[in-house]
Order: structure tokens, then sequence, then C-alpha cells
């Protein structure tokens, strides 16, 4: 047994320089003769720009430059790009109007940034933008999901026609409207899932670097992906060749989908620091944080469910309207399409699913990929939407998703949606989350609640969701524009300690310590011997980073892979050395040993003598170092059942949850320490969006209403309950190492459940999130 | 541009700063005390807490000019002689942390927490945390952290 290796609570060697005031994150990087960049934003959510008037701000004290968007068009710098395209019912891909870094002709939303003023310093940038004199015609704006395809929209580009980037439709209508033809009940919603800020609590920034004797590019960048980054940047922008730049994504306060993107911001940062032959850095305030960061989710849905007489789900209808923003984002086109269609069947047999998606362009922030990325939004909507059928059918919330539940003797379960689940045992998870919540005992505490004049609920959810992004011939055939392998290089050096570079990048999820786990159990080398770097593209080799609770489940099998190569190396090195033949040697805690002998030689000597090799084998080349990229023949599973257990007093509409139960199947846990702090935090991220979170725009001026922590509530330590977390583990088949991600499913599960909770406490149908003490006490009143 | 004087972490310390300038710009930008953090422009979130004579204090809501002649201690100066201070320890050892971005104004916040409820049950240690915002941890952790670090403050 190897010590701290897979399943150990090993405390993180990241800790170390986190809590001593030693973290290194963008903001904290300084570089000689540096100056400062201010973005000049559109205040208007929808204008012309008639024309810019730069002198002031060119002649303002400590101003450096100033650029506007023909700047780096002339330049030939590229837009901002979507790295996805998805092909809709018509048969024609997606619409992806074009964005300038800098917008020029017109703005299309609050904080869309026009000019760009450099001066000495943050003071200055910002005298200087002030005096930046910028002529609108302001226009009518929209900023309604719902209401953007409608007839007399205003209309945000000329390439999206009723403002529709994409009408797309998934799996056989036919079939789901034979099944409501022949359906003994059904149930539907209609529901609002809320958009979100995904408000990581260190705002993006970037620091451009250029040096002139090299014709290198440096960029400092809160990045979860800075190979990307630079591939992005390189490919589609000309910002610089990527031979000659470099994208250093050191530590990460939190990323949860927003950091994978190519900003306006740190293109600029990167390509004027060229311009001006001095470093040039951005960071946000969290104001234009909430302006101009990617938002999440954001969907209108109407979902149906047809049953037969003992409440199996004989078809699903879904018809959705996803809010896009202002422009396409890296990924967005995906994320309401193929991340959330693809997970429509949930955890059930229902053999016939439709689901019709409209994207729709709005005068808002892009949206995007954040925490769960399409997975809440179709988990939100099918669990409630079970909920209410368990209504119709008068059936408990348990027993309705127990007659549905695919069964672990139906895997590998092909769904109508595309997705094959390879594992997963949904009533193992759901037997064990009833039980740690004491299910049976809800009644008599309800009674009880309501002695005291309180509510009580309760609410489950079953959930599913795709991880371990992604097969990459799967992901290119449904347009995904890159592949979504993962790479690894494990080097020891000749002292015989190791450094690992992973192509993922570690933001908060403890990479340094989990992936060093990895490798010890696998090579047997301390903990404390193991170094493990990624974020920066001068160190490691090409990497996809981090989203999707990809880091583990497809970097993590690159690590392994590796290490597969070192041991297969390090037996020729052995054999030689102990003169023996190679399938002589076993490999086991760090030691070679000719099997049934005593003679021995540890991983440290066989690194020693790879780099020494004095007495050696012939045609093995020196050195102990390898590389691994691995790509996944599927996604993976994740999958539980949550209980939230909630108390409403219904004169005030506040709320208590006073239990919530996990129980989830991530598969092998390498560090349960820290897979149960990405539950928690993962269930924050959902009960936020369920209790208190929302981004508002104003319906007639398209002004960001939550534009700040004042307005936007994020959840507190004192809105959220400590939580009851357990697993019910289960292997999967195209994993090897067992592992299934962890980070984003406290995200996915939560919100149904603690509506489910509310909704069952309030004895309605229906309430929309966020459940806000005035929307509770609303719907109390309205109910008793 | 005027002069500040004040003792940060145990040390004498001046600088030139203006009128505006905020007492965590002080210690980021003339300092280079890059520990402590700014996650918002509107007090809510702090990542900037440090303590001034004993007290937390968000650095953002402070002049640098404010804190003329104060005491004032940030998270790189709560190790002594090489030993973290418990709430240091009780962190890691509850996994109280994960991106860190928060965990200095966090760490600041329940130390003064701590000294002045020896013995703070979960609720008390919610409500008094309701300042500080972190995104990744859920709090429950943290809440952990601060019990533990109450016990071996001596609590």
């Amino acid at each position: 047994m190897v010590e701290n290796g897979i399943g150990a609570s090993l405390k993180r060697k990241e800790d170390v320089r986190f809590l001593t005031g030693k973290g290194n994150y963008t903001d904290d990087i300084n570089r000689p003769g540096q100056t400062y960049l201010y973005m000049v934003r559109s205040p208007h959510a929808h204008a012309t720009i008639n024309s810019i008037d730069l002198a002031a701000a060119k002649a303002a004290p400590g101003v450096v430059a100033v650029f506007v968007g023909q700047d780096l068009l002339d330049d030939a710098v590229g837009g901002l790009i979507c790295g996805a395209s998805v092909t809709g019912k018509d048969g024609e891909v997606n619409k992806a109007p074009p964005r300038n870094v800098l917008t020029i002709d017109k703005a299309r939303f609050v904080g869309d940034p026009i000019v760009a003023v450099i001066a000495e310093t943050l003071a200055q940038a910002k005298d200087g933008g002030e005096l930046v004199a910028i002529d609108y015609m302001v226009l009518p704006s929209i900023v309604s999901t719902a209401n953007a395809d409608k007839d007399g929209a205003p209309q945000l580009h000329e390439e999206c026609p009723n403002n529709v980037v994409l009408d797309w439709a998934l799996g056989d209508k036919e079939a789901v409207d034979a099944a409501f033809a022949s359906a003994a009940k059904t149930a539907e919603v209609e529901l609002v899932n809320n958009r979100m800020v995904t408000n990581a609590i260190e705002p993006r920034a970037a620091v451009g670097d250029y040096n002139s004797g090299t014709d290198e590019t440096t960029l400092y960048l809160t990045s979860q992906n800075p190979h990307v980054h630079r591939l992005v940047m390189s490919a589609f922008m000309n910002i610089a060749p990527e031979h000659k730049f470099r994208v250093v994504a050191p530590d990460v306060g939190g990323g949860f989908g927003s950091k994978i993107f190519t900003y306006n911001e740190e293109a600029v940062c990167a390509w004027a620091a060229k311009k001006i032959n001095r470093p040039v850095k951005w960071t946000s305030d969290r104001s234009e944080g909430f302006l101009s960061d990617a938002h999440g989710r954001d969907h209108v849905t109407k979902a149906e469910m047809a049953m037969d007489a003992d409440g199996k789900f004989i078809g699903l209808r879904v018809t959705s309207q996803a809010n896009m923003g202002a422009y396409l984002q890296v990924f967005s086109i995906a994320i309401p399409t193929l991340f959330h269609g693809f997970l429509l069947a949930g955890q059930y047999t229902t053999p016939a699913i439709y689901l019709e998606m409209r994207s729709v362009v709005t005068n808002t922030a892009p949206v995007d990929a954040a925490r769960g990325a399409g997975r809440p939004e179709a988990t939100y909507l099918l669990e409630r939407l079970v909920d209410v059928a368990a209504g119709v059918m008068g059936l408990d919330p348990a027993e309705i998703r127990r007659r549905n539940f695919i069964k672990p003797d139906q895997m590998p379960y092909q769904t109508p949606v595309v997705q094959c689940y390879d594992s997963g045992d949904y009533h193992a998870s759901l037997d064990k989350a009833l039980a740690n919540a004491d299910y049976d005992g809800f009644s008599a505490r309800q009674a009880e609640a309501k002695g005291r004049g309180k509510l009580r609920g309760i609410g489950l959810s079953s959930y599913i969701e795709a991880c371990g992004v992604a097969p990459s011939a799967a992901v290119g055939s449904l347009g995904v524009g890159v592949g979504l392998w993962e790479s690894a290089q494990v080097r020891f050096n000749p002292t015989g300690n190791v450094t690992v570079f992973t192509g993922t990048h570690s933001h908060g999820q403890g990479h340094e310590t989990s992936f060093a786990q990895l490798v010890t159990e696998r090579l047997g080398v301390p903990v404390e011997n193991i170094e493990v770097v990624h974020g920066d593209t001068a160190k490691g080799q090409f990497g996809m980073g981090t989203y999707g609770s990809r880091s583990l489940a497809v970097g993590g099998i690159a690590i392994a892979n590796a290490c597969d190569k070192i041991v297969a190396k390090g037996k020729k090195i052995a054999a030689h050395c102990l003169e023996a033949a190679e399938d002589d040697i076993e490999f086991a805690e760090g030691n070679f040993t000719v099997a049934g002998t005593d003679k021995t030689m540890s991983i440290a000597e066989v690194a020693f003598t790879a780099y020494v090799p004095h007495n050696y084998p012939e045609g093995v080349e020196p050195g102990l170092d390898e590389i691994a990229f691995f790509d996944p023949l599927n996604f993976s599973f994740p999958a539980g059942a949550h209980v939230c257990e909630v108390e409403i007093d219904p004169d005030t509409g506040t709320l208590e949850i006073v239990k919530y139960t996990a129980v989830d199947d991530f598969g092998t846990l390498i560090n349960p320490m820290i897979v149960e702090g990405q539950v928690h935090g993962g269930l924050a991220h959902g009960i936020g969006q369920a209790l208190l979170e929302n981004c508002i725009y104003d319906d007639d001026s398209g002004q960001l209403v939550s534009g700040s922590f004042m307005d936007y509530c994020m959840p507190r330590a004192d809105n959220l309950p400590s939580f009851d977390v357990d697993y019910a583990p289960t292997v999967p088949a195209h994993n090897s190492l067992g592992v299934k991600g962890c980070g984003e499913a406290g995200a996915i599960a939560a919100p149904p459940a603690v509506i489910n909770a509310i909704v069952n406490a309030l004895g309605i149908k229906h309430l929309d999130m966020p459940a806000t003490p005035e929307v509770v006490w609303r719907a109390a009143q309205a109910a008793s | 541009m005027a002069t500040v004087s004040m003792t940060v972490n145990g040390q004498a310390v001046s600088g030139e700063v203006e009128g505006r300038t905020l007492l965590v710009q002080f210690l980021r930008e003339n300092l280079s005390l890059t520990g402590t953090h700014v996650g918002c422009d509107t007090s809510q979130c702090g990542a900037c807490v440090v303590h001034v004579n004993g007290d937390s204090m968000k650095s953002c809501t402070m002049l640098a000019l404010e804190a003329e002649g104060a005491s004032v201690t940030t998270i790189e100066g709560l190790a002594q002689n090489g030993e973290w201070h418990p709430m240091q320890q009780a962190f890691q050892d509850n996994h109280g942390l994960q991106c860190g971005f928060c965990t200095p104004g966090m760490v600041m916040s329940a130390i003064d927490l701590v000294n002045k409820n020896p013995n703070p049950d979960e609720t008390t240690i919610r409500e008094q945390l309701e300042g500080n915002i972190c995104r990744c941890t859920g709090y429950h952790n943290i809440v952990k952290a601060v019990q533990q670090a109450a016990k071996t403050m001596g609590g």
C-alpha cells in the first residue's frame, strides 16, 4: 500500500502559499514600465456609434495611447470567435455574428467595450477615459429571452433575422407525438432558468508584456486553459504566432467556467503591449465583471411528460428558448444544445424525447458555460417535471422515480438523445439518500413544524451529468472546433524527484495535491518529491485546460498513462542493470525487482542511471521523461440523488434549509477531502441559484440592475446549512482510473431539490427561481 | 501626495500616497503585500480584511492616511517564528479553502471572530462571517475550521 496514494485525504500542498499570502494571482504581477488599461464601455444597451472624439483623452495627463476598434483591424487583429457550430433544423449551422475586440458600428449591451485608454497609472487611464466623447444614437433594446424573437423586437445583428441564432431540434418528434396521443396521463410545467453571474471571487485580469529583442509576447491571464487562449488568440485573432506567444495562468482565484473564454480586454493587453512596447495591465473591478464576464443559464422552457397508467414515462417534449447575450462566446451555442439536450433522458428510461431549442441574441452580456453548463438547465426542467408528474399520478416523488429509473443491468444504456451511459445505480443512490435524509420520518417532522406555524417540505433530485469532456471525434462530429483530449508529461529529474506537467489547470480544485497522489500511487515516489506544474505554455506541453469536470477523468488518465510509460522504460533499464530478462522485472511501490529474487533497484536509481547511462541497455534512449496524450472513448456519467428539506415561515417567506443530503456516484475518489469540498461548493452554487441569485436587466432601458454584490445576492455563510455528503459509487466502463468527475454535481443537483422542497412545503405546483422571501411569501399567501 | 507612516506586521513603514489611496492599495502597491486581495468595489466581499489595531477591517473601506500611526496585521504577518497561527492551521486541516482568493480575508475575519467570541456556535460563526464571500467552499469547511481554531486558540 503506497502512502498518500489514491483514497488518502491528504492535506493540500497549495494551501501553504494561499494561507501565508504567497499566492501569485495575475493582479499580483507587475512588470517594469507597466501601463494600465481602462476600457470605455457603452452606457447604452443598444446604440449606433456616430462618432468618437479622442482628442481630449489623448492629451490628458499620463495617457500613453488611446485605441478604437479600427486600430486593431488596421493591424489585422481578428475578432472574438465562437468555437462551436451547431446545425439547425434547416440544415444550416448557427449564425455567428462577428464581434470586434472593440466594437465599431454599434454597441449591443451595457458594457460593450468601445475605446481602450492606456496610461501611466490606472487613475490616469480612468480620467482619460472620462474625456472620450462618443456620439451615440440610442436604439430600442431587447433583453427578454422570451420576447427576443417576437415581431417588432429590436434587431441586434444583420446576420440574425428576428434575433435568432439557431433553431435546433433533437429527438424523434413523431414518436413523442404518438406517446402523447396514447398517454394515460400527462404533466407539464413552464419554468424559467434564471440568469446567473458566475462571480469567481478573483476578478478577471491580464498583463501583456512584449520583448522586442525576441519578438515574444507574454500574457499573464486569469485563465482556465492557457493553451486554448494562446491557440485562439494566435490562430483566429492574429495577436502573435503560437511559438512567439506565451500565456501564463498563474494562481487563478476560481473560474466556474467564466475564465474559459477569450475576452476583449486580454486581447487588447497582449496586442497593445507590442504596439506601445510597454507592459499593459488590466484588472477588472467587480462592476466591470458583472457587465462583461460571460453569464450563465437564462432559459425559458415548457416541458411536458406523457405517462402510461402506471406512471411510466413514455414521452418527453421540451420547448425552450436560450439567451445567448449580444454576441456568441467561445462555447455558447454548444451549451443549450449539446450540453443540455443530450442530458434530457436523465436517469430514466423515457423512450421518446423531443427538444426544440431556439437560441436568441439580446442586448445583454454574452452567455456561456457556467458551472454545470447546460446540464443544470436539463436537470432542473426534468426533475421539476418529474415532481409535477408525481402529483398528477398521485405517486410519491421517490416512487415515480423508481418506476422509471434505468437499472444497473441495462448498462450500457443508449438514451434516445445521443448519450450512452456506461454505468450507474440510481436505485442505490436514491435509497441511500432517502435513508440518510430520514425520508420516512419526514411526515412527523412536518407535523411538528406545523404545530409551530411553520411549513416543512422535502424535495428530491435524481441527476446525471456528462463529464470527462470529451471524446474528440464525438464532439468534432457535433461541431465543436477543437479536440478535447488531455496531455501529461512525467519527468524524472536525475536526483529521483518528479516534475509532472499537466495540460489541465487548477484554480481551486487542488490538482497539485490529488495529481501528486495519483503519481505516488503509480510510481511509488513520495508525494513531497512530486511537483505538479500547470498554467504556463512555456513550461508544459499543449493541453486543453479545465472545465466540464474533465481534469481527473481525462487529464488524470494522461498522467497515469505517462507513468505507465515510465515504468515500461524503467523495466528495460532495471533488467539490464540487474542482469535479468525484461519480462522477469516486476514493479511495485517504487521498486523494480527480479521476480522471485531479492534483486531490486529503486525507481530513483533507475532514473539516475537513465541520466548517467554508463552501464545501459543497448537501443534504449537516455533520460526518463515520458509524455502521454489521452482521448477518452466516452463521456463519464456522474450521477446521484439529493434530498433537500426546508422549513418556511409563511408570515415572512423566510426559509431555512434544515437538512441537505447528497449521495453521489463519482466512481473512485482520489482525495475524498477534496471531493467533498467540491460537492460543498457546487451545492452553494446551486442553492444560490435556487434561493438568492438573479441577474436582471431592465426591460425598458436594458440597464443591468443587478450590477454589484449589493444588488446580486451571492450566498453568504449564514444563507447555507452544513451538508450531509455521502457516496454510492459504481465502476465506469471507459475510465481506467474509475473516476467520473465531481466539480459540477452540486450546481446541477441542488436547484430542483430546493425548489421541489419549497413546492412541497407550500402545496403548489411550481414557483420560479430564485425563491426569495418575497417570492415564497407571495406563493404562500396565494396558496393559503 | 502625502506621507503616511504605520506599523505593518510589526515593522515600521512609510510611503507617499494620494489622499484617495485606500489602505488596501497601500499594502498591495506600496508595500507589495499582495496577500491581501481585492474582490469587489462595494465593500461586500471581504477579501481585503486585515487587522487594524487588533480589529478586523475591510482595507478597501479605509484610506491609507486614516491608518496613520496604526498597527496593521496582514495575512503575511500571522505566522510567528515560522509557526502558523492556529487559524491558518485549522483552514488547512479542514480544507477550508480552495482557490485561495477569499482566504486571507476570511482567515483575518475568523481570527477576530474567535478573539471576540472564544466559544462560537455554528450560527454565530455563520452570521459573523457574513461579510466574507467565498464562491468555492460553500462555507461548510470554513465553519469547521473556525470551530477547530476556537478550540486550539484556547477558547
